[in-house]
């Protein structure tokens, strides 16, 4: 159990839930699940019976979570924000994070300082993000966790031109009536969500070290496109996946910090 | 407020009446439609350029649906003969500001008599000027025409000084948002912008302007802000907007910035350009003016520019956010070119969004906005 001072991250994504609380300055649990059609009532179960002082949420569920949750202290920031402290402080070097989640694709630059400096977000459509991958690998009949490795094992490239998940199917369906052997075409899947990566990557003028982020770095064939295509290594924290939540709960952590200072100066 | 609130309905009855005497509604699309000479021809000049989303799909039975809602929304109006100062419009001018709204209004000439005035593309270019004034002629005949009675030069004179009065009034209203304590809120300022398009009576409008900058003066002398301290200053520019797409501008306010200047052509566009009065052709200072409208159909586009970087400096503006309407390719284009001239003349941060009238998109923008906001606060 938490003790007074702990702080919990709450990242609420179209997917999946990250909560991460924060002791005494230390990440002392992690805890993911799945979104379904009623993110509150996932919060409220993940929350149960833990003592935490303060909630920060983030990810596009925030709004509800702060609007409907009750008995804790709770405040919201963005995914960019929470993205960037996340990211900043798991690899204090970083300059930019690329999240790739289940609906949104996100590119930050960071200040050399740490600030975010410039970021990217795909539109509505959520062409070229984990929503993606997801149709393609239940297209090709594949199991989402294991697209990657699959597409790896391809023998060519081929190139599919639609991003558009629907469009991209009947390509995909197209190559499969013309023969063309399933690795193929999950190579060309993600080689088209890579290239739309890049794309965002260098319209925020993209630094090196490059940390990759998001359920999407799991993705083995992602992330080894993306090097190739960037020049550059790729940093891939141990739980992608968590860093919104650790940014979220980070950005609690200072808040408190701060208001601490000033009751220290008003005492 | 609550006066432009409601100045809808009265204009309505307005024209209800205008109509009973004899006299004519022209309904307009676009800033580039000389509302002076429309008056002066003895006609109610009125816009009629779609912001909402209802009739969208009523418009999609005939046109493509990759088309920007401003259009669709415009014809799914007409087709569907919901909106009442559509019903009330006479007779239709249209402009050739895009290839989309051109075709369009071919479709839109089965409907009621249109005249469609076409545009050069060069605001600078002397042929430009003369091929213009040309416009201007055939437009007096259309109207003469629909009205019956011609334009004579003393009264355009004196429509033309009471359209400036009324551009120098609203010029004047957007100035209060100079102050640091911003006294109107985008979103108030988008309702004030609006009743100009739809007023019957000039004059009137101009009593009601003035008692508003009245209210402003007494705001700004009390120090009534209506966003938090310390909020982003935004200027907001790129394609028009208005109740019933103003979602963008709503988010900026919602998130905690405050719109300080909109730039775009249901703002402040336009406003700072007067026709020169009491000439002996005024039809030429017309064609002049009109042509200086700095919209991104014009190749090139400086006047936008300039207008712009003036706006942020006046406005001490902290960001700028560019909507684009979906397929709406001459300010999605011009996008980057404001961006590359804001970050790097000016240093000044941008938020494009590109999107449409529908709110399926809402979140997202939501999360774009609040981590710009984020960025530059």
């Amino acid at each position: 159990m938490s003790g007074p001072g702990s702080f919990a991250g709450i990242d609420i994504g179209s997917r999946s839930i990250e909560l991460v609380i924060f002791d005494g300055g230390c990440p002392v649990r992690q805890v993911k699940v799945p979104t379904t059609y009623d993110p509150l009532a996932q919060c409220e179960k993940l929350l149960d019976g833990m003592r935490v002082n303060r909630a920060v949420a983030t990810g596009y569920g925030r709004r509800l979570f702060v609007e409907s949750f009750r008995g804790i202290e709770v405040s919201t920031i963005t995914e960019i924000q929470a993205y960037a402290l996340g990211a900043r402080h798991l690899f204090p070097e970083v300059r930019t994070v690329l999240d790739i989640g289940g609906q949104d694709t996100k590119v930050i630059l960071l200040a050399p300082h740490g600030r975010v400096a410039k970021f990217e977000m795909n539109d509505r459509c959520a062409a070229g993000t984990g929503k993606f991958l997801e149709f393609m690998a239940t297209a090709l009949q594949i199991p989402l966790e294991a697209f990657g490795a699959f597409a790896l094992r391809s023998d060519k490239r081929i190139q599919i031109n639609s991003m558009c998940t629907v469009f991209a199917e009947s390509e995909a369906t197209s190559l499969m009536a013309r023969g063309e052997r399933a690795e193929n075409i999950a190579m060309g899947l993600h080689l088209a969500i890579v290239q739309r990566t890049v794309g965002m990557l260098r319209r925020v003028g993209m630094e090196p070290p490059l940390v990759f982020a998001g359920g999407v770095a799991h993705n083995p064939c992602a992330g080894k496109l993306l090097e190739e295509q960037l020049n550059v290594p790729l940093i891939i924290p141990a739980q992608p996946d968590m860093v919104g939540a650790i940014g979220a709960a980070l950005h609690g952590m200072a808040g408190a910090q701060e208001r601490g200072t000033r009751c220290d100066r008003k005492s | 407020m609550k006066e432009f609130e409601r100045a809808g309905e009265r204009s309505l009855l307005s024209f209800v009446e205008h109509k009973e005497a004899g006299g004519r509604v022209a309904g307009v699309y676009c800033l580039f439609a000389s509302t002076e000479l429309v008056r002066a021809a003895g006609a109610i000049p009125v816009s009629l350029c779609g912001k909402k989303e209802a009739p969208i799909s009523a418009a999609e039975k005939t046109l493509p649906p990759n088309l920007c809602p401003l259009i669709k929304s415009s014809y799914g109006y007409a087709v569907t003969d919901t909106c009442p100062y559509f019903g009330a419009s006479d007779f239709i001018l249209g402009e050739t500001t895009c290839d989309g709204k051109k075709k369009m209004f071919e479709l839109m000439g089965r409907i009621k008599p249109l005249h469609l005035m076409h545009l050069p593309y060069d605001a600078d270019g002397g042929q430009a000027l003369a091929f213009w004034l040309q416009e201007m002629i055939r437009l007096k005949g259309f109207l003469e025409e629909q009205t019956g009675r011609s334009v004579e030069v003393r009264e355009l004179n004196r429509q033309i000084k009471l359209q400036n009065e009324v551009r120098k009034l609203l010029w004047q209203i957007s100035r209060f948002s100079r102050a640091e304590t911003v006294p109107l809120s985008g979103l108030d300022m988008m309702t004030v912008m609006e009743t100009k398009s739809s007023c019957s009576d000039l004059e009137a409008y101009a009593v009601l302007l003035r008692r508003l900058i009245k209210e402003l003066e007494e705001r700004c002398a009390a120090g009534v802000a209506v966003h938090r301290r310390g909020a982003p200053r935004i200027l907001f520019t790129g394609c028009p907007v208005g109740t019933g797409s103003e979602k963008v501008v709503q988010l900026i306010e919602e998130c905690g910035g405050v719109i300080v200047s909109m730039e775009n052509c249901t703002g402040i566009k336009g406003q700072d350009l007067l026709v020169e009065e009491d000439t002996a052709d005024p039809l030429q200072a017309l064609a002049r003016r009109y042509l200086r409208i700095p919209c991104s159909c014009m190749t090139p586009n400086e006047g936008r520019l300039n207008l712009i970087r003036g706006l942020a400096e006046d406005y001490r503006v902290q960001g700028v956010v560019d909507l684009t309407w979906q397929c709406c390719h001459t300010y999605n284009v011009e996008s980057f070119v404001v961006r590359e001239f804001l970050e790097t003349r000016h240093g000044l941060p941008s938020l494009h969004i590109e999107t449409d009238y529908s709110s399926s998109d809402t979140e997202q923008l939501r999360t774009r906005i609040e981590a710009f906001l984020e960025l530059i606060a």
